[in-house]
């Protein structure tokens, strides 16, 4: 048992921060640096007629400026979907489009400035002749006949259909059952709005023909291989160089490979000079890859004493105007998968299909897939619970997959690892008083006050993932992580992962992994991660990946460090290997029972580098690479209990309590486990009460700013209990599953089923997602209140 | 084929030969004399000189009206603490300290603060001992990816000014011109708490 | 993200303002509404003249029955000042709930007056409150000063030099709702009441109502519901109730007019309530 894994160790990354010295894209300044501004259509369909620069180019302070065609013929490649289901239809895509634009934030032109000011300033000068067309909106909507192409070659907008189940299991459950609950569910588009707008910079280094790009990226080493594979096949792998520094935020956004990422070092090669690009906020909002939008067609099967027997889901995706980088994963292969959540349910078939639209691409948002599952589950579960008159929790209880059954295969691929979600009901009821929380909504009733409860219990798949698994499914490489562990000849540690730290705290958790391993101090570990010169492969962080594959990768590589440093003590005692034992809570090796018989890491590491007594056979030298292709995936779960009051004369809904059980499994560290619990639920109430990107019917981005997309501010919540059980991964030796995503998959459903629950006397069966004020008071008002 | 062909034809499956052909005849030079000593930029003739105080050194600079104080900050005086986040004043990120307020320097103009005493995040350290502030948001893990963070510590210095004792909910309400996207506030609220107290011991 | 060019002038006296305003030119304050336009490009003026240094366009006092607050007085000033507390506390309180504390430290209510945006605040509670906005060459009282969508009695170069606001008699009292939009923070509706009792009955009001419209107006039919009430429950709902009355509702992304409509009466009511138990 080593001294550093569980523990809330402080962070080492905030020193930075809080002083003001992070590391972010949009801070890099270099000699001679020259900025560029993107030029982003206004229209969500047009055929663009013709482009002229003329004006723009000769602006004082202007460099060049490039249209589409100018990169195609300058070698780009075409941009690349790296998750594809079975016939995918590609949509074609290019980095500037030559021809067309498609949504409103396409983009056409690049202007390379002295500074930013110019480049905007050029933007206006750059005379687009379009001629608009009718768009088409609305994920099911846009596959009718007569609705605008968004591409010509591909039909009614269809761009994937994916099934996964058992139809015939699903059709008997639904012919036998005693009640069929049926709901129709919108789960809108969300926008993620990371703090940080994603920006990009490049140099090109002639002398050596090296280029080096720095990116607001979540994985680097992807983006790296999709432009010298794929997008910009002049600058080959080894020539390049890919560094995303300190990244505010991603949720997902920052996953996909964006056109800029290819502008930036094409144009750079092209002028000779370094450049930079910041998107502003309004381009974040049209040009982020975007999330969520489903419309789904459910229906569950129940038996009269409450088992759920069938699930049977037809769910329209929209993916929006082009297919973002893995965009087809998301409604299918982590959608439809969770379609079992915590319930052994024998009849499940789900099947999407994937739609184009005039929007802006949509994409992973944290949860990716499954948010848009379990709420579809839990809002059916509580519909389900309600018909039969049953309390949402018992219902839940009756229908759980008890904790003696796993691991558990769904009828929907996946194999849960483990579980006791009756444990984690338990503890969810417990520190919420549920029973008193039912007593008191009674009270407020007779008051003639709306006070709702509602619960959740959700799971999702974490830890992506088995390589061959992934493979199968779609990507175009494979979900291992890449972890070095580099120890120095003054017993100092530098760790290599190749996950990426966007507010994980990985340089403050990876640093304890290994220390915990090694038996040095953690302040001796220093993490490096988000270089592709450093660190030399990875497949970032998303999916909450990172502790369950790159953690563990990580804990391979020290293991193999641990084994060289017991062979070497053992040579330098003259002892027997199989006499030998590591002490990593102290930090050495030495003879079993003999404690003073020993070595330390201190004096193991520099014995390791001066090489003066090595055993046969061992080399000098002491570190590590590790790949880690983890074995499943990872089933974290929660419970979440909520307490809203609805006020009956304005609709507004506040969050009175809220209780949230997280599983986990193993924590690193408690508090950032914590940190992303909270973090999670936040954005989750965002998406229950206030977010929405309304496109309207021409397809123009309604919710274009923070001034009309509402995101949660700190006065909308109550403090957040948050609590955890742990059933350890049989996944992995960590024993962990991942924490990031889970909050923002069960607060929406969980705040849902309480505002519904609060409504129950106006007959309301369903309130599709954000309950803003004016919809519930228009619940409320048709309804004589 | 090669192996990357095949790669790239398989990620861009089905629809390459619909894309428009590169024309041969095109080719792109270096463009050798871009460098900006080279650049057709001349005296700007609407530049004005501003000075001002900024974390207890006289700064001064050439600006447009048009430059925003938080691109001088950011820009001119190399000071990039401070974030720009959004562009309709909303987020917070770019919160300073002007003549002893806490003010968006996005949504001011350099030139309106020729002549002020500003604070920045890289100024609230004294002799580098950190800010309670700046060690609260440490201590109660209050920030995640930080790019909210300078904001958010620079408006709690204004908060905890005006009022020193502030409730939860004080907290929260004032807090309403920064918004964080990773903490979902909790801890933020628990470091300002935690500050106003280890500042009132001080006091 | 970054405003178009323009020259800019820093103005030392009224007159020098007025001077070079006019035209194509925007006067400057704190620019909380302004900045934020030509940062969109949605507002591009050739000039902007800064007032900010006009030393006769600042302060707070009471002359009499009146307290006057100079056309610089920033938002956070006005909601923290002692004698705009004792003389009309709902316009301080009103004051603190503009945008955010940040907003408020640089927002000024001469600025917010003339930009006359119809989700603000001030206008409501002004209207309310029977203020009356001077400017360099004219005195109006603020039921009639707001005009139309962004439009006031302002003439071309004319600048809003002081807010006058009667101070609050022992028998009045007032008070300000706002319902919020959840993204700006902007007033979907709010509501200013001034209630003057004769005993316990309501012997007069007025109601001055912002967001709900183009522009901030005064519900003269909600105002004649409740004057010789009893000021109950019933008779404050009833008059809530006609706040809308007689105005087009305005109908956005925020709210639909009929949301609008209903919401003047559940946050008028608030304000009534809170305004007549201050009398």
């Amino acid at each position: 048992m080593g001294n550093y894994i569980g523990k809330s160790e402080k962070r080492v990354e905030d020193p930075r921060f809080i002083q003001g010295k992070g590391n972010y894209v949009a801070n890099l300044s270099m000699p001679d640096m020259a900025h560029v501004a993107v030029l982003r259509s206004p229209h969500a369909h047009a055929n663009i007629k013709s482009i002229n620069t003329d004006a723009a180019k000769a602006m004082e302070g202007v460099i060049d400026v490039f249209v589409g065609q100018d990169l195609i013929d300058g070698g780009v490649g075409q941009m690349p979907v790296i998750w594809q289901v079975p016939e995918n239809k590609i949509p074609v895509r290019w980095p500037l489009t030559p021809d067309k634009v498609r949504h409103v934030g396409d983009s056409v032109a690049a202007v390379v400035a002295e500074d930013a000011y110019i480049a905007r300033d050029a933007l206006d000068l750059i005379e687009v002749d379009y001629e608009v067309l009718p768009a088409t909106t609305g994920a099911e909507t846009t596959t009718g006949d007569g609705k605008p192409l968004v591409h010509d070659e591909i039909e009614n907008n269809i761009t994937f259909k994916w099934g996964l189940g058992d139809k015939e299991a699903c059709d008997k459950a639904f012919d036998e059952a005693d009640h069929v609950i049926e709901v129709d569910i919108e789960n809108q588009r969300l926008i993620a709005n990371a703090m940080e707008p994603r920006a990009c910079a490049a140099q090109w280094t002639a002398s050596t023909e090296e280029m080096t790009v720095w990116t607001t990226s979540q994985n680097p080493h992807i983006i790296r291989f999709g432009l010298s594979a794929v997008t910009l096949p002049e600058i080959p792998e080894h020539k390049l160089r890919v560094i995303s520094p300190d990244v505010g935020g991603g949720f997902g956004s920052k996953i996909f490979h964006y056109p800029e990422e290819i502008i930036l070092p094409w144009v750079a090669k092209r002028v000779n000079r370094p450049v930079k690009w910041v998107a502003t906020r309004s381009e974040s909002f049209m040009t982020d890859s975007q999330g969520r939008d489903h419309v789904q067609h459910c229906k569950m099967a129940v038996t009269k004493d409450g088992s759920i027997t069938g699930l049977h889901v037809e769910l329209y995706a929209d993916m929006g105007a082009y297919l973002s980088s893995i965009a087809p994963l998301i409604p299918t292969v982590i959608c439809i998968t969770l379609f079992s959540g915590l319930y052994k349910i024998p009849g499940i078939w789900g099947h999407t299909t994937g739609t184009l639209t005039n929007t802006v691409p949509v994409d992973a948002y944290r949860g990716a897939g499954r948010p848009e599952a379990s709420f579809l589950v839990e809002r059916l579960v509580d519909m389900a619970a309600k018909e039969l008159g049953m309390d949402p929790i018992e219902f839940r209880r009756k229908n759980f997959i008890p904790k003696d059954e796993f691991p558990y295969q769904t009828p929907v691929a996946f194999l849960y690892d483990s579980g006791d979600y009756h444990a984690m009901m338990d503890k969810a009821e417990e520190n919420a008083g549920y029973s008193d929380m039912r007593k008191a909504q009674e009270n407020a009733k007779k008051e003639g006050r709306l006070v709702g409860v509602g619960v959740s219990g959700c799971v999702e798949a974490s830890g992506y993932g088995p390589a061959a698994t992934v493979g199968a499914l779609g990507f175009y490489g494979g979900m291992w992580e890449h972890g070095s562990i580099r120890v120095h000849p003054t017993g100092r540690v530098t760790v290599f992962s190749g996950s990426h730290s966007h507010g994980q705290g990985h340089e403050t958790t990876f640093a304890q992994i290994v220390a915990d391993k090694l038996g040095v101090h953690v302040a001796d570990v220093d993490v490096v991660h988000g270089d592709t010169d450093l660190v030399t492969q990875g497949m970032g962080t998303y999916g909450s990946r990172s502790v369950a594959v790159g953690g563990e990768a990580l804990v391979n590589a020290a293991t193999e460090i641990r084994n060289k440093l017991v062979e070497l003590a053992a040579h330098l005692l003259e002892a027997s290997v199989d006499d030998m034992v590591y002490d990593d809570q102290n930090g050495k090796a030495h003879v079993k029972g003999v404690e003073d018989k020993a070595k330390t890491f201190g004096e193991l590491a520099f014995a390791a580098y001066s090489g003066h007594s090595l055993p046969e056979g061992m080399d000098p030298g002491l570190e590590q690479a590790s790949y880690y292709n983890p074995g499943n995936f990872t089933f974290p779960c929660s419970a979440h209990i909520v307490q809203v009051e609805v006020d009956k004369d304005t609709g507004e809904i506040e969050i009175q309590r809220y209780v949230a059980i997280e599983d986990c499994g193993n924590v690193i560290n408690p508090m950032v486990v914590e940190g992303q619990i909270i973090g999670g639920v936040v954005q989750g109430v965002g998406q229950a009460l206030y977010e929405h990107g309304i496109y309207d019917d021409s397809g123009q981005l309604v919710t274009g700013s923070m001034l009309d997309y509402a995101m949660p501010r700190a006065d909308n919540l109550p403090m957040i209990e948050s609590d955890r059980t742990e059933t350890p991964s049989p996944s992995n030796s960590l024993g962990v599953k991942g924490v990031g995503e889970m909050g923002s998959i069960s607060s929406p459903p969980a705040i849902v089923n309480a505002v519904v629950d609060a409504l129950a006397d106006y007959g309301v069966k369903h309130i599709d997602m954000p309950l803003t004020s004016e919809k519930i008071w228009n619940i409320i008002n048709s309804n004589g209140g | 084929m090669s192996l990357w062909k095949k790669i790239s034809d398989f990620l861009t499956s089905g629809y390459s030969e619909q894309a428009p052909k590169p024309t041969p005849s095109k080719t792109f030079e270096y463009i050798k004399d871009n460098s900006i000593e080279n650049s057709s930029l001349k005296e700007n003739s609407m530049s004005h000189t501003i000075s001002m105080t900024v974390n207890g050194k006289a700064c001064d600079g050439e600006v447009e009206a048009r430059t925003l104080l938080v691109d001088f900050i950011r820009d001119n005086l190399r000071l990039t603490g401070t974030n720009i986040g959004c562009d309709t004043s909303q987020c917070g990120s770019c919160t300073i300290m002007m003549n002893g307020k806490s003010v968006k320097s996005c949504t001011t103009l350099a030139v309106q603060a020729d002549g002020s005493t500003v604070t920045t995040i890289e100024g609230l350290a004294t002799n580098g001992n950190l800010h309670p502030l700046q060690q609260a948001f440490w201590d109660e893990h209050g920030l995640q990816c930080g790019f909210c963070t300078p904001g958010m510590i620079m408006a709690s210095v204004g908060i905890l000014q005006d009022n020193p004792n502030p409730s939860e909910n004080e907290i929260r309400h004032s807090l309403e011109g920064n918004i964080c996207r990773c903490t979902g506030y909790q801890n933020i609220v628990k470091a300002v708490q935690s500050a106003s107290k280890s500042m009132k011991g001080a006091a | 993200m970054h405003p178009g060019k323009f020259e800019y002038h820093k103005a030392g006296s009224i007159d020098e303002a007025v001077s070079l305003g006019g035209g194509d030119a925007s006067f400057l304050a704190g620019g909380h509404s302004l900045i934020p336009a030509m940062k969109l490009r949605l507002s591009e003026p050739s000039s902007l003249v800064d007032i900010s240094g006009i030393d006769e366009l600042k302060g707070i006092s009471r002359d009499g029955d009146t307290v006057k607050i100079g056309a610089l007085t920033t938002h956070s000033e006005v909601a923290s000042s002692d004698v705009v507390k004792n003389g009309c506390a709902a316009l301080a309180e009103a004051a603190g709930m503009i945008g955010d504390p940040q907003v408020r430290n640089r927002g000024t209510i001469g600025g917010n007056v003339a930009h006359a945006d119809p989700a603000s605040d001030y206008p409501g509670i002004l209207v309310a409150l029977g203020a009356t906005i001077v400017t360099n060459s004219q005195s109006v009282a603020a039921e009639d000063f707001f005009t139309g969508l962004f439009e006031t009695a302002l003439g071309e170069g004319e600048i809003v030099t002081e807010v006058q606001v009667p101070t609050m008699g022992s028998a009045s009292g007032a008070a300000y709702a706002k319902f919020y939009n959840p993204a700006s923070r902007y007033a979907v509706v709010g509501v200013g009441v001034v209630v003057t009792k004769s005993g316990d009955s309501c012997e007069s009001c007025r109601i001055g109502v912002t967001g709900a419209s183009d522009h901030a107006y005064r519900a003269t039919a909600a105002e004649e519901a409740l004057t010789g009430s009893d000021l109950g429950d019933g008779a404050i709902a009833a008059a809530a109730a006609k706040i809308a009355d007689g105005t087009e509702m305005m109908s956005d992304l925020s709210a639909s007019a009929e949301y609008r409509a209903h919401l003047c009466g559940a946050i008028g009511k608030r304000a009534i309530a809170e305004a007549a138990s201050r009398a």
